[in-house]
């Protein structure tokens, strides 16, 4: 075994955790008022890490030149992916934070340490090929994200969002070790490679249990019905910024985690598992859609909206081909954008003392106070229905393309069928931008970085993002290639 | 003109202005709009010029890879180059309808319709299945806007409904382009047009696409959207709604459903031609007992394009070719109605019949207007209206006599609630004053009405010059759905010709006698 090898595959992981360390010693010294310089030397550290994963990603690592520590961990270029989404998101949630929390004089130096320990745990999840170092990865990021959703101690509505979150995390956690220990025990295996020559031919019962409960478990990761119940009130409780990370890093990570377990470890009994994923992803999608109707707050919405939208990736999954991984992590990107640039045009949304405006009804005739934040709502609010030409439509467009194409037709048309109920609730949102009379709520104003930030992903989002499609797909169809290499 | 991105410089300019207009202020705002849609009329009069007449099916095409899985690919043959001329020529006028009328927002209304313009070429001018898709789905929202935005009083719930209708209507589609995608390995519209799907498959397709058509043509009983959406609309929405939009359901029988799956086109011609039937007869019911103006005229589009759905599936060249008449006349003349509907709205702000009367008296110039195109909506001879009718009634006659008599039928109903709604507001007592009151018409509104009025009444005397860019097209439309072309009804047996020497011979024993 050459560790030297080993230690060079997980660089980036190594920046991240002395990053963080080292970083967790400046705010001890510097107190507080470091916060901001830690969260740009945070954002830094994920930039840095993002360079260190790319050239796997580029150059298409696969095969036996990417395991380290004798088959723990698994570099490829499918992990560089998720992982490049995840330290983008990452990144883009340490950015609009310090506004936020200043405002309430709650910025604490921990808040960058936290997000960066959260995005090292989601780093090892999704290079995870080995039950344990999985739920290492797993635990890491949901002890960090825990404290995250608790972090603004002096609101009610935080403290109950950390608490909910960590209650019901940890009932999920159990379930996933349960399944696990039983995926152990009747394969006499924690590395996936072992799971997947185990279990194939024909399969007891007791293993049957074991790929139910893991998925149980990962399913209440990736918020899917019906383990979604946590995500509107976390989404809502937590502090914005945190809700943005949330929504994002997250999500792609448990997917990716989702993926590899599903595809590589229990890959031989697509049968076994298609079934459920079929049902979460159905289920997900109406369940979203008719959930985010009677929302009265844009957070739940959002959170209701990135319930319908696993439904939809999930979709890709249950196809179980190259297309569909291919599909799920294109679909991934482009939820990233969008999930992104409409948390921070939520946080941009301000009455004039600064406090935030949360309410669906104060967006009434935004148009006419704010028409450039509310044109670039609208856009992610027709990319999240996925109508052509935004950039959302295409996500739809390539997991129902995998879908067909593992003749899955009944459950494309009833999953395209079902998202016209959610088109229902976004363009809700936008008749009250739009066409309602002016509430006059939304009056303050935002620094460049928001602004920023949502003019890029408005930017992908918008039909421009299509001449990405080449790129992006080809980016894709490579990760996937490795994800089913490894298999 | 070999290589000049001549469609793409069409979907560039009013995309271009659309952008412009959301950053100036309304005059200005007008103004680009106005110059980018006659920029657009002359490109597409170019197009016209230069489209050769029997030459290569596809002109015009252009074909750029810069997207995964489909690609910029735009052509035109000569269905879509008349769908493309019968766009450019109305979106100058809907301008000019909204001059004055549109007060608010500005800027964004010339936006959105820009936009509204390029998705509309986009969608007549896509050879890629997936570029067709996202230009024809992309419509939607501006749409939605315009309606929402500027609409009538109860503007909110027919926005839904039309977003909502259309947008179920088409996903279903978008599988079943998946699926022939996936079967057939291209996403190049001609070559989908030669491809032969399995017979069984293609049962499940053409429902799928006729779920999307049927509901933006818009087809008896999924048509409840479109009088809500029009009478909600302000004036130029419907103009577009009813001239260009509708004409997408009728285009996307003519590309996709029959070229693509002749025998499921056959197999479900009667579905097509009952609904027809019960559209035509009962939508020309409901538009005789409308107090609305708009209404009456929404209900009289759908019996209108029930004429087009039943020249579509006669399976012949002049039940196709009367088809296309009726779609581009229905466009001029409806459009042609909704503004005069338009113009004595912005002068008295309702669109209750009972609230006019006697216009012919103080708006003569208008009431000479209206007559033309209520005549050409009835079918006229001499008016647009007729060639089309007749051309499609002669072509479904070949097919079944019963669905002819009951679409001729309705025809004359046509005629009954057209005259009536034109009896009731522009002839009669002046019963209101403040209708008598009314001014006639201004140079504005001149200069909208007497182009269509030309046109109208050059496709009503000499139809050869719409005609001739497509009747090759046509002609292959028709000989691709032949093979699966249905028996007609009428069993047309030759009489037995007397045999000419019997004939003789009585003539000679005729003859004879004497």
């Amino acid at each position: 075994m050459d560790w030297s090898h080993s230690l060079r595959l997980v660089a980036p992981e190594t920046l991240l955790s002395i990053s963080g360390l080292v970083l967790l010693l400046i705010a001890a010294w510097g107190g507080d008022k470091a916060s901001r310089l830690i969260s740009i030397l945070a954002v830094a550290a994920l930039v840095a890490a993002g360079f260190l994963v790319a050239p796997a990603l580029c150059a298409g690592a696969m095969g036996p030149d990417t395991v380290a520590f004798m088959g723990q961990f698994r570099a490829d270029a499918f992990a560089s992916f998720a992982k490049l989404l995840i330290f983008a998101a990452a990144a883009g949630s340490l950015i609009v934070a310090p506004v936020f929390f200043e405002r309430l004089g709650a910025m604490k130096a921990e808040y960058p340490v936290l997000i960066l320990f959260a995005a090292l745990g989601m780093s090892i999840m999704v290079s995870a090929s080995n039950l344990i170092t999985l739920y290492i990865g797993l635990e890491l990021n949901s002890l960090a994200a825990y404290v995250l959703a608790a972090f603004l101690r002096s609101d009610e509505r935080s403290a109950e969002a950390g608490l909910k979150y960590f209650v019901l995390g940890s009932l999920a956690s159990g379930i996933l070790l349960f399944g696990m220990s039983l995926v152990y025990g009747f394969t006499g295996t924690t590395s996936f490679d072992g799971i997947r020559a185990a279990l194939d031919g024909e399969l007891a019962m007791g293993a049957v249990f074991g790929i139910v409960f893991v998925l149980a478990g990962l399913a209440f990761k990736i918020s899917a019905v019906p383990f979604h119940m946590w995500t509107p009130d976390v989404y809502e409780g937590a502090p914005t910024p945190v809700t943005t990370f949330f929504a994002t890093a997250p999500k792609v990570a448990a997917l990716a985690l989702t993926m590899r377990v599903v595809l590589e470890a229990f890959g031989t009994q697509n049968d076994a598992w298609r079934q459920i994923i079929i049902f979460a992803a159905l289920a997900s999608i109406v369940v979203g859609a008719l959930g985010a109707i009677g929302q009265a707050n844009i957070k739940r919405l959002m959170a209701y909206s990135s319930i319908n939208n696993v439904g939809f990736i999930l979709i890709g999954l249950a196809a179980a081909t190259p297309q569909g991984a291919s599909a799920m992590l294109v679909y991934l990107f482009i939820y990233v954008a969008m999930s992104l640039g409409g948390f921070v045009a939520v946080l941009m949304l301000k009455d004039a003392d600064g406090n935030p405006v949360e309410a669906i009804a104060d967006l009434a005739g935004l148009s006419r106070t704010r028409p450039w934040l509310a044109a670039a709502l609208a856009m992610i609010m027709f990319s999240l229905a996925g109508i052509p030409p935004l950039f959302g439509f295409w996500g739809k467009f390539v997991v129902f393309q995998a879908a067909v194409q593992a003749d899955l037709i009944a459950l494309a048309a009833i999953g395209i069928a079902a998202s016209v109920i959610g088109a229902f609730y976004y363009l809700k949102i936008v008749k009250i931008m739009y066409f309602d009379e002016p509430a006059g709520k939304v009056a303050g104003e935002s620094d460049v970085a928001h602004r920023a930030l949502l003019f890029l992903c408005a930017l992908v989002i918008s039909p421009l993002g299509y001449l990405l499609t080449k790129c992006l797909g080809g980016l894709a169809d490579t990760a996937a290639a490795a994800l089913f290499f490894a298999a | 003109m070999v290589g000049f991105p001549i469609l793409t410089l069409m979907l560039a300019v009013p995309l271009a202005g659309a952008v412009a207009c959301l950053l100036v202020d309304a005059p200005k705002a007008r103004v680009i709009a106005l110059a980018a849609t006659l920029i657009d009329f002359v490109l597409g009069m170019v197009l016209w010029a230069n489209y050769d007449i029997g030459g290569a099916q596809w002109q015009f095409t252009e074909r750029v890879e810069l997207f995964a899985g489909f690609n910029w690919a735009l052509g035109i043959d000569g269905i879509a180059l008349m769908l493309i001329a019968l766009s450019v020529f109305l979106m100058p006028i809907c301008i000019g309808a909204s001059w004055n009328s549109i007060e608010k927002r500005v800027g964004e209304y010339m936006a959105a319709f820009l936009l509204m313009e390029t998705l509309i070429i986009g969608v007549f001018a896509a050879q890629d299945l997936f570029l067709f898709y996202i230009m024809f789905e992309a419509g939607l929202i501006p749409m939605y806007l315009i309606i929402g935005i500027w609409g009538g009083a109860d503007r909110i719930y027919a926005s839904y409904k039309f977003f909502l209708y259309t947008l179920l209507g088409s996903v279903l589609m978008l599988i079943a382009m998946l699926w022939m995608v996936n079967e057939a390995g291209t996403t190049d519209i001609p070559t989908l047009m030669q491809y032969d799907f399995a017979p069984e498959a293609q049962t499940w397709l053409w429902l799928a696409f006729f779920a999307s058509f049927a509901v933006k043509m818009p087809m008896w009983p999924v048509h409840t959207w479109l009088p809500d959406a029009h009478v909600q609309a302000p004036t130029a929405g419907s103009v577009i709604l009813a001239g260009v939009l509708l004409k997408m359901g009728g285009y996307g029988f003519v590309r996709f459903s029959l070229p693509m799956f002749p025998e499921a086109s056959a197999q479900f011609a009667w579905l097509v031609f009952g609904l027809s039937m019960i559209a035509v007869i009962y939508t020309s019911l409901v538009a005789l007992v409308q107090h609305d103006m708009k209404k009456l005229i929404a209900y009289s589009s759908v019996a209108h394009m029930a004429i087009v759905t039943i020249g579509l599936f006669a399976f012949n060249p002049q039940g196709l070719e009367g088809a296309m008449i009726v779609m581009l006349s229905h466009g001029l003349v409806s459009g042609a109605l909704f503004l005069g509907v338009g113009v004595i709205y912005d002068r008295l702000h309702t669109r209750e019949i009972d609230r006019y009367g006697g216009l012919a008296i103080n708006m003569p110039y208008y009431a000479l207007f209206m007559m033309l195109f209520t005549m050409a909506s009835v079918g006229l001879p001499g008016t647009s209206g007729f060639v089309g009718e007749f051309l499609s009634l002669a072509g479904i006659y070949q097919v079944s006599s019963w669905v002819t008599l009951v679409c001729t039928t309705g025809i004359i109903l046509g005629a009954a609630y057209m005259l009536y709604l034109y009896r009731r507001v522009i002839f009669g007592e002046q019963k209101n004053a403040d209708a008598a009151a009314m001014p006639d018409l201004d140079t504005r509104e001149w200069l909208m009405m007497v182009p269509i009025a030309a046109a109208v009444l050059w496709m009503g005397v000499y139809p050869e010059s719409f005609l001739a860019p497509m009747r090759k097209d046509i002609a292959a439309l028709d000989a691709r759905v032949a093979r699966a072309k249905p028996a007609g009804d009428a069993q047309l047996k030759a009489g037995k010709p007397k045999p000419a020497a019997e004939h003789a011979e009585h003539e000679a024993a005729h003859e004879g006698a004497h």
